[in-house]
């Protein structure tokens, strides 16, 4: 049957698809392609997302090989949710993809793009899928390095240090994972994750175990650019293509985060990674400085791209928050917002892509008056700001809503306060935008001249996402709070 | 169509009038409010449930007297300001006007907290965009400082609404306040939610951003904002904090205090801010009396007020429009050349001076009733001397120095046709009312069984201090007893007030205005320095913006590796 072997189709798929593009190596071939893969593995990640719903969670073998010998996939709510937001964006951003990277590529080397796009693609659909933990660190090494390779492709000479320097800092951070993970299978002679999580109590007290968790928190945090590991994301997601920056960011830190949780909650447990541990105020300290400090960072940036990174590394901190509140809520709180920051992240990226296309620039003084002169784009990103912020009525509402509501029920009120400042500084960037496109003058020459419908479309999309799911919660809320419920062990 | 919640049809229409051409968007808006006035003729009375996010219920529409009154009114106040702003051709305005509008009516039904808040902001972020259309710097500034303040009450009725959720697990939107009005027992979240209120009902001391904002907007952006933003703010105290006593200090106060400023400002459009003020502190009076009377004199007053003050905001605009300037030292002699302008706006002065047979007089006797009969003694006085004041700034001053005065030798075009037939209608209403009250008290939330022109007494003493007042000023006209020319012109100084007293609230406000100097200057040195600071770590090439060398973020990963190794063994 072909349902028994989803799991293994939504990584098999994009990555046949990679090799395939790789030979076909002409352009419009090689998007289709691109395309066709991403479409697929967002309805095997659907039907996944829907047996795991109905049925529980899915264990799967590969090759046949039973569990503590052969890699084992393991698809509950938690990564079926992941899962889903990654192949989707893909999909959603591959529409965009064509024109934008057409523009800003050259034509040789788009198939080794597309190739590098899938490459990622199936890593951080294999990050998300497997239930081994060596298996993780391979995935997130195909992730990783196909992912400096698309933002090598930039069209700025300055892609080439953001690319090195990502190199440098994700190669350390995946090293400390690998340490982690040795470390740990030193300890217990498994690397199956369930096993783990059975052998682990027993020997929780030891220095190994401790020294293990140490790397794996740190080389996690470097991948989820938890401040002050952050450094290498700013330049990375500014000076990459803007398909590439819209793909990453609205999925390659989610996924860092997913490992994290997973780690904490399946394979550490709760009691140990946050009770025993002192994880939580430190996630707690360093989220808080993150949201206030990088939010005021990108209040002051001339270029937007790097705005928005300075954003997301803002967002990744209430992220952190979330954890660092160790209950069902605040964890509820970070899933819907891994869901609800890719929507926002990914329709602000795709806008400022548009915009690139059409004036070739994402620097703020360029935007004079870009409110009349691309409407469409302008109100997309007009859209996605407002999610950023929070306003009600968009999905960044209903994530700080629950943020806030688990605060309060925790009692952290500090945290509230930090929640309410990084709105309001948050509105302070984004206003910032919105004056100059609209309340600026736009320069003599300028004519009014929208991006093509195959970058608007995907671009709306997303925006319309934004308002979709900022009241009608269902599966968002509905899903998060099923997984937080699996993840700290309740009865779903 | 019916089960619709009410002001959703003029918020989609607001969003589809930029599809219309331009020349068809004025037209549009105003089908907006007359589509949606039909609509809600329809609604039957009654709490409608919403749709149901993150497990609350939300966008409950509450359909009931309090909330109908107010409805009509907006309704009626949005066609006759749509109307008025025919001529404009600008998508911005429009388009915003009518979300301001619909919002405000969205607020209004509104039967949870949250629904509240949320049209609460859009009211806020709509509006600001009638004040930034005037496309002036100073437009521009006043407005940033408009929104700043709207948003922050948005901001504390947010957090209030938590708190009240978090003590109470009630997200209704009833009366707040414990039954016996005492606010000092109140929880936190109410008063958070009353300050909320406080701020968007220009309390004294947070009145500030009225009189700021509001010259500011544009001809026709000012007559959509004197309806709405306050008289939301007299609804949501209505229903929230009816007979809450100390309502009645702060509107007797916001009563008083306008009338020394409005009598020595020369911005007319001001001076009628200045008013509104005092018009919301008899309102504020009657709802922190609370009875049933003093409930529906409040009202009824934020009804026919509604219709007077628009009519006034637009006979000033129209003058505005003509002429360029609102400067009462500017202005003078106009009945001339806009005769119908004169006509409407003596109607609207007279209603807001409450002479009887105008509008004003109906609504205003039913709040002074209700004090009457609660014998609040001192709260009478008040509202006496605050009746006289409304007389002599908005009753004489307003169309005294725009239409007659010293002649300006200013001749110019009546008011377009428009915006003449939107006076006129709202000078008949004002009119009619004042004839005919029982309808407007049929609409109450309270059965009323009050007739204003019974006690022939209580009209006699009305006209009696009306007549003194308007005396008062004769006989100083005549005396030459203030130099009309000059830019600043008083008229209190008449019987009521010793004569020294502008000079003092001159003196206090020179005094105070350097104070205030003073204190930005600090202010400003302080900011300055805190901004070097900040452009220092955050600007773009600041410390923490700074793209850094590949070794220190590694020695970042080995400085956390370290402190979390040393963290975990401990």
């Amino acid at each position: 049957m072909i349902s028994a072997q989803l799991p293994a189709l939504q990584v098999v798929v994009p990555l046949i698809a990679a090799a395939l593009c790789l030979v076909l190596s002409r352009p419009l071939a090689a998007w289709t392609l691109t395309f066709l893969a991403s479409a697929a593995a967002m309805v095997v990640s659907f039907l996944l997302l829907g047996a795991v719903m109905d049925s529980g969670t899915i264990d799967y073998a590969f090759g046949g090989w039973a569990a503590p010998f052969g890699i084992a996939y393991r698809v509950d709510l938690v990564n079926a949710y992941v899962l889903m937001i990654v192949s989707t964006i893909s999909t959603v951003v591959s529409v965009f993809a064509r024109a934008s990277v057409a523009s800003e590529i050259e034509k040789h080397n788009q198939g080794f793009f597309y190739t590098a796009w899938l490459l990622c693609l199936t890593g951080l659909l294999g990050i998300a899928i497997t239930g081994d933990a060596f298996n993780l660190f391979v995935f997130l090494e195909i992730s990783s390095l196909s992912s400096y390779v698309l933002i090598a492709m930039g069209s700025d000479r300055r892609a080439l240090t953001a690319a090195y320097q990502y190199l440098i800092m994700g190669t350390i951070g995946a090293t400390f994972i690998l340490i982690g993970v040795g470390l740990l299978y030193a300890l217990t002679g498994t690397l199956n994750m369930q096993d783990l999580a059975e052998r682990l109590p027993d020997v929780s007290g030891t220095r190994t175990a401790r020294t293990g968790f140490a790397f794996l928190t740190v080389g996690l945090g470097l991948k989820i650019a938890l401040l002050p590991l952050h450094l290498w994301l700013p330049n990375a997601y500014a000076y990459a293509p803007s398909a590439v920056s819209a793909f990453l960011a609205a999925t390659a830190t989610k996924v860092a985060v997913y490992v994290l949780l997973r780690f904490v909650f399946s394979v550490f447990g709760v009691e140990f990674a946050l009770g025993a541990m002192p994880l939580a105020i430190g996630l707690a300290i360093l989220g808080a400085i993150a949201v206030l400090s990088a939010s005021t960072v990108a209040i002051f940036q001339e270029n937007l791209k790097r705005m928005l990174a300075y954003s997301s590394v803002a967002q990744i901190g209430y992220l952190a928050l979330g954890i660092s509140l160790a209950t069902p809520a605040g964890l509820t709180a970070t899933i819907l917002h891994l869901f609800n920051h890719a929507l926002m992240k990914g329709a602000l990226f795709v806008a400022l892509g548009c915009i690139a296309w059409r004036i070739g620039s994402s620097r703020l003084q360029d935007f004079a008056g870009l409110g009349y002169r691309m409407p469409w784009t302008m109100g997309v990103f007009v859209v996605g700001g407002l999610s950023l912020i929070g306003i009600p009525l968009t999905a960044g509402f209903i994530s700080k809503w629950y943020l806030v509501l688990a605060a309060l029920e925790k009692g952290w009120w500090p945290i509230i306060v930090v929640i309410i400042a990084g709105s309001l500084l948050a509105v302070l960037y984004v206003w910032k935008v919105v004056e100059r496109a609209y309340l600026a003058k736009p320069p003599e020459d300028a004519t009014r001249a929208e991006a093509p419908p195959s970058m608007l479309i995907p671009a709306w999309l997303l925006a319309i996402a934004n308002l979709y799911f900022g009241f009608q919660t269902h599966l968002s809320v509905g899903v998060a709070t099923r997984a937080a419920a699996e993840l700290f062990g309740i009865a779903p | 169509m019916i089960s619709l919640p009410p002001g959703i049809i003029i918020l989609v229409g607001a969003l589809a009038l930029p599809l219309l051409p331009r020349s068809a968007q004025a037209i549009g808006a105003l089908a907006l409010p007359a589509i949606s006035l039909a609509q809600l003729l329809f609604l039957s009375e009654g709490v409608f449930p919403g749709i149901e996010l993150a497990g609350l219920s939300l966008l409950q529409v509450r359909v009931d007297p309090l909330s109908l009154a107010f409805g009509y009114i907006f309704h009626i106040a949005a066609f006759i300001a749509a109307l008025y702003a025919l001529h404009v051709r600008d998508t911005v305005q429009h388009v915003t006007a009518m979300l301001y509008v619909g919002s405000a009516i969205g607020a209004v039904f509104s039967g949870d907290l949250i629904t509240l808040f949320i049209y609460w902001e859009i009211t806020a972020l709509a509006s600001v965009f009638l004040i930034f259309a005037s496309r002036t710097q100073r437009a521009y500034q006043a407005g940033i400082r408009y929104l700043i303040v709207q948003i922050g009450s948005g901001v504390l009725l947010l957090a209030g609404i938590l708190l009240h959720y978090h003590d109470s697990g009630s997200l209704s939107f009833d009366q707040l306040i414990g039954p016996d009005g005492n606010l000092s027992d109140a929880s936190a979240g109410v008063w958070l939610i009353f300050a909320a209120f406080g701020i968007k009902c220009a309390f004294p001391l947070l009145h500030n951003w009225l009189q700021d904002a509001y010259p500011q907007a544009t001809v026709t952006g000012a007559v959509f904002l004197s309806a709405f933003t306050t008289k939301l703010a007299v609804y949501a105290l209505a229903r929230g904090f009816p007979g809450t006593e100390v309502l009645i200090g702060i509107g007797v106060v916001m009563t008083l205090f306008p009338i020394f400023f409005a009598v020595i400002e020369n911005d007319l459009r001001k001076v009628l801010c200045y008013s509104l003020n005092n018009q919301l502190g008899f309102m504020v009076v009657g709802v922190g009396i609370g009875t049933e009377l003093a409930l529906n004199g409040a009202v009824a007053h934020a009804f026919v007020h509604i219709l007077y003050k628009a009519l006034l905001f637009m006979s000033m605009g129209a003058v505005l429009y003509r002429t360029g300037t609102i400067r009462a030292s500017d202005l003078g002699g106009l009945y001339r050349s806009m005769p119908w302008t004169a006509a409407f706006c003596i109607v609207g002065a007279m209603s807001i001076s409450a002479f009887p047979l105008f509008s004003g007089f109906v609504a205003k006797s039913l709040t002074m009733s209700a004090v009457a009969e609660g014998y609040y003694m001192l709260t009478f006085i008040g509202l006496l001397i605050a009746s006289a004041g409304v007389m002599e700034h908005s009753g004489i001053k307003i169309p005294y120095f725009a239409f007659f005065g010293h002649d300006s030798g200013i001749r110019c075009k009546e008011a377009p046709w428009h915006m003449c037939l939107a006076m006129g209608a709202a000078a008949v209403l004002c009119i009619a009312i004042g004839w005919f009250p029982q309808p407007l008290y049929a609409l109450l939330p309270y059965p009323v069984v009050y007739q204003p022109y019974a006690d022939f007494g209580h009209s006699v003493t009305q006209l009696q201090l009306l007549l003194f007042a308007a005396l008062a000023f004769v006989v100083l006209k005549r005396t030459g007893m203030y130099p009309a020319e000059q830019a600043s012109l008083n008229l209190d100084t008449d019987w009521l007030y010793r004569r020294a007293a502008p000079r003092v609230i001159r003196k206090i406000v020179a005094v105070s205005r350097q104070v205030g100097q003073a204190f930005l200057r600090t202010g400003s040195e302080l900011g300055r320095t805190l901004m070097r600071l900040v452009l220092n770590h955050y600007g773009p090439e600041g410390t923490l913006a700074r793209a850094w060398p590949t070794g220190s973020m590694v020695l970042w990963v080995a400085v956390l590796l370290g402190a979390s190794l040393i963290l975990f063994y401990l």
